[in-house]
């Protein structure tokens, strides 16, 4: 099935929680609400036209305004891909997993909490995937300011073409 | 020199020192720890092509029985306070090797939030291997030049030329 086909048939059923759909290539994505992202999920899923049956990747983007999710959902059955976006606002963002739909959804929100610090409510194991516990703030943030040092090693460095010129 | 003269055929003579650095520098006792790509090239490196053991050199799967420690990879920030301690845990008299441009300056990761720029900061580092990685041949330059050093030190109190590295 066409990617359009699938957008059009989510706005015929969720035509509400439906903000934006980009039927342009090559940006083919449709923004949802968050209240409605696990019903459209489910959908997606369990429609024996749609079946996506592989969340093949999920990321998070700063948006300065937002914090957008992006799911990419792809199905080995039908040979078809959809991309869905929830905006999220930037204080506290949090929207509900989908790791109980697509089990690979548990590392991927993981990483988009340790990155971006988006909460993913009734996640299994909501904790920090790649940067040290003790980490101050979200580095992917566009607002994130590195901390000087962690742990007594001096994060502070010098270009080495700063460097050079100096030598001059 | 009378005494040579008097001494039988098989027997030779030469100074503790020396016996005792040529002792250590045949049977340098590396750690079995790599921490990126550059770790592909250590293993390369102790493989059968280039034969790292043909100047005793051999991989130790416990900090405790090592005598040198091979920086080889990207150091994350995480990862610093881990190679501290395995360090630590070495016993003296040890040795660092830092392998590649990652561990001898940050390398093309430098400026990233989650990386140390230099094994330097947290490790003494005795001998600085350049490359990108480098062949198992330079890695094996390295430890030939670590050799000369450890033939250059001198135990017998009475004339110690090099002083050992202060314990932190």
């Amino acid at each position: 099935m066409e990617t359009v086909t699938i957008f059009e048939r989510l706005q015929q059923r969720f035509g509400d929680n439906m903000l934006e759909v980009a039927l342009k290539p090559p940006g083919l994505f449709a923004v949802i609400k968050p209240e409605a992202l696990l019903d459209i999920c489910r959908y997606l899923r369990d429609d024996p036209d749609v079946a996506m049956d592989c969340l093949s990747n999920q990321t998070g983007v700063d948006r300065k305004d937002c914090v957008e999710v992006v799911y990419h959902l792809f199905s080995y059955r039908l040979r078809h891909e959809a991309v869905l976006k929830v905006r999220l606002p930037r204080e506290s963002p949090a929207v509900p997993t989908v790791e109980h739909i697509w089990k690979s959804a548990n590392w991927m929100e993981r990483e988009i909490f340790d990155l971006l610090g988006v909460t993913f409510d009734g996640h299994s194991d909501m904790r920090r995937i790649l940067m040290p516990e003790d980490w101050p703030g979200f580095p992917l943030r566009k607002d994130f300011v590195e901390p000087a040092e962690y742990h007594g090693i001096s994060t502070v460095r010098e270009s080495p073409i700063l460097r050079l010129d100096k030598k001059k | 020199m009378p005494l040579l003269n008097t001494l039988p055929d098989y027997v030779l003579t030469t100074k503790t020192d020396e016996m005792i650095n040529w002792m250590r520098k045949s049977s340098i006792w590396y750690m079995l720890f790599g921490l990126a790509c550059c770790a592909i090239e250590l293993m390369h490196t102790g493989g059968p092509r280039s034969d790292i053991e043909r100047f005793g050199a051999t991989p130790r799967a416990s900090a405790r029985q090592s005598d040198l420690m091979i920086i080889a990879g990207t150091l994350t920030l995480k990862m610093a306070l881990r190679t501290r301690l395995l360090y630590d845990q070495m016993p003296d008299p040890k040795y660092v090797i830092s392998m590649g441009s990652c561990s001898n300056c940050g390398g093309l990761f430098q400026l990233a939030y989650s990386v140390c720029d230099g094994v330097d900061k947290i490790l003494p580092v005795d001998v600085y291997v350049p490359g990108c990685p480098p062949r198992p041949e330079a890695l094996t330059e390295g430890l030939l030049k670590l050799q000369e050093k450890i033939m250059a030190e001198r135990w017998l109190a009475r004339e110690r030329a090099v002083e050992l590295p202060a314990q932190a």
